[in-house]
């Protein structure tokens, strides 16, 4: 397929400067992609940052118009719905990841890892559509929007990304380490806890920091579910704010002042996620991995 | 009696000690496994049971036909699957380039202490929320483009792709942003399908004096073509997905036009709008288009998983 050009010199040049074209085709696209990257960081400590003051994490939305004020409840919102997405995802996402690693060899096994992997692909605003329709219109006494029912939805996404990076790390772990375990008369169940966890522990952590991490941000699966508020609820029974539907929210107001606090709640949710991703980068050193 | 003493005690151990612990917990971490096939069922029977009365109603007209009139109940979405398929096409046709060139870089150009840096800045952009390019679209992006539009307008008029009103909210920014949102996935799974093209074809191919270039584009593309292939078509998936970004900044219109520059609308921002004060037909209608939506998206992320799949030999599978 490539002769050596031996006695042409301007075919010679001509492969030459397509080799240079395309080296400079590549770096200007790697510096292409990484501007809006920079735009955005530049934007948001540009616009986010002279409203980061005390009073955005202590003080609630003042009355519409107004300036002043904080995002108390969504910070409050968003903690409280990732603690009821953790309680009922990671469950299920952990304990499933470690059946599929251990007994999931199985026909049973293939089903479950093939809808894992489909449930992952469903977009997000269906997973709030489904919510809706299973949880918010059967609640009682009437139908009502609430913060169980956010949670539920943002444990719903959590659930295939920890089922798979658990039992991809678990797999990893040396079948050595099992058998010398189990040599020593120690039970299946002790071997799993004491032995392959441990080995797996950084792995499994960093799945469930990213998985943490994506929910943090979404906003489509609240819509119909968590809904929104602009008090201070802790309630999960009752509508909750987020960062994310807040931002949404005061970005589609015509407010100047709203337009500032939704730029500040970008950057604290932007920093939230960043911290969460770094931890998750920590916690297996070496593994470069950061994309779900 | 010491014998069966023994005896009783390995029968104790078999059926009361560590082997009913295992047994039990083998079956509980079974049926929480078992929840995501039964969410899978569960989401079905939901989209299949509240979508029948529109599919009964409009039939295949549903959609073929662009009408969008909640008040005559009259209920069509080829305006939204119109701007669905053109939006995510867009963002194909700005982010695959770019994705590659960054692809390559990343895994063959760049020295070796520059990739992992970069590779992180450029993971970082799947990091950051789509509520965050929502507002970075409507509040930086729109008052970029509406310069940049006016001006194609109005020394190109005879293109049809740049008349119309220059907003900057429009199908136009809905295919940057999702360029954006998009391009650290495929960026990411090229990379990783074409590290894991065997060393040997690109040293086959210099050995026999090609440029760097021409070991690329031969040797090392022919062995990761599937794969990049299944990497820009779960970049697809990803955009026919998005919701809250593109909602933002697409301008929310039911109409198709030929125009880069008029407001249109998406299946998902569809839903994103009206869903929550649907009732009636329009609810049956709306759960239809997600309906839509999900086969679409779960079909093309199966073959996205396979071409990766057949590439890397699962080596990627967990990680996209």
């Amino acid at each position: 397929m490539i002769r050596p050009p031996l006695h042409q010199a301007g075919l010679h040049l001509r492969r030459k400067i397509a080799n240079k074209l395309m080296w400079v085709f590549c770096i200007g696209a790697t510096l292409i992609a990484l501007v809006p990257l920079g735009m955005i960081m530049f934007y948001l400590l540009e616009k986010g940052l002279p409203n980061l003051t005390l009073n955005f994490f202590t003080q609630l939305p003042r009355p519409v118009g107004e300036t002043g004020g904080g995002m108390k409840h969504a910070i409050i919102g968003t903690l409280e719905l990732i603690g009821i997405a953790s309680a009922f995802g990671l469950p299920i996402g952990l304990l499933g990841g470690i059946y599929l690693a251990e007994f999931g060899n199985n026909k049973i096994g293939g089903v479950i890892r093939f809808t894992a992997d489909i449930l992952a692909s469903v977009p997000s605003i269906v997973i709030g559509m489904l919510v809706y329709t299973t949880v918010v219109l059967h609640s009682t006494p009437r139908p009502h929007f609430s913060a169980l029912a956010g949670g539920i939805a943002l444990g719903i996404m959590m659930i295939p990304t920890v089922t798979r990076t658990t039992e991809e790390m678990i797999r990893m772990v040396p079948m050595a380490l099992r058998e010398a375990a189990l040599s020593l008369g120690v039970s299946r169940v002790r071997t799993i806890f004491t032995v392959v966890i441990t080995a797996a522990r950084g792995g499994i952590i960093t799945g469930v920091l990213l998985a943490i991490a994506r929910i943090a941000g979404e906003t489509a699966p609240l819509l119909f579910t968590a809904f929104g508020s602009r008090y201070l609820s802790t309630d999960i029974n009752k509508p909750i704010a987020s960062l994310p539907k807040q931002i949404f929210d005061y970005a589609s107001g015509p407010y100047p002042s709203e337009h500032a606090q939704a730029w500040t709640g970008a950057l604290v949710l932007v920093s939230l996620i960043l911290i969460l991703s770094a931890a998750a980068r920590y916690a297996t050193r070496g593994n470069s991995r950061m994309v779900r | 009696m010491a014998a069966a003493l023994d005896k009783r005690g390995i029968k104790r151990r078999g059926m009361f000690g560590s082997g009913v612990v295992d047994r039990y917990f083998r079956s509980t971490t079974f049926l929480l496994a078992l929840i995501v096939p039964a969410l899978i069922l569960i989401l079905a029977i939901v989209l299949g049971r509240n979508s029948s009365g529109a599919w009964f109603r409009f039939n295949w007209s549903f959609l073929t036909s662009s009408t969008w009139d909640p008040s005559n109940q009259e209920f069509h979405i080829l305006f939204a699957i119109y701007g669905t398929i053109v939006s995510s096409f867009l963002a194909l046709l700005i982010a695959v380039p770019l994705s590659l060139g960054a692809a390559i870089s990343l895994s063959e150009l760049a020295p070796r202490w520059l990739r992992e840096p970069a590779s992180f800045f450029i993971e970082l952009l799947a990091a950051v929320p789509s509520i965050v390019y929502g507002l970075w679209g409507v509040f930086v992006l729109a008052p970029i483009l509406r310069p940049v539009e006016a001006w194609l307008g109005s020394h190109l008029p005879w293109v049809p792709l740049f008349t119309g009103s220059p907003r900057g909210i429009d199908m136009f920014a809905a295919g940057i942003i999702l360029a954006i949102m998009i391009l650290p996935y495929i960026t990411s799974v090229s990379r990783d399908v074409i590290q894991a093209v065997p060393a040997t074809q690109r040293e086959a191919a210099l050995a026999l004096g090609a440029t760097q270039w021409e070991a690329i584009r031969g040797p090392v593309f022919g062995y990761a073509r599937s794969g990049i292939i299944g990497a820009i078509i779960l970049g697809l998936g990803r955009a026919l997905g998005e919701t809250m970004a593109v909602t933002m900044v697409i301008g929310n219109m039911p109409n198709i036009s030929a125009s880069l520059f008029s407001p249109a609308y998406t299946m998902p921002s569809l839903l994103a709008n009206q869903f929550n004060e649907a009732s009636g037909m329009q609810l049956s209608a709306l759960t239809l288009v997600a309906l839509v939506l999900v086969v679409i998206t779960i079909i093309i992320n199966i073959i996205a998983r396979l071409l990766i799949w057949s590439v890397s030999k699962g080596e990627t599978r967990g990680a996209c």
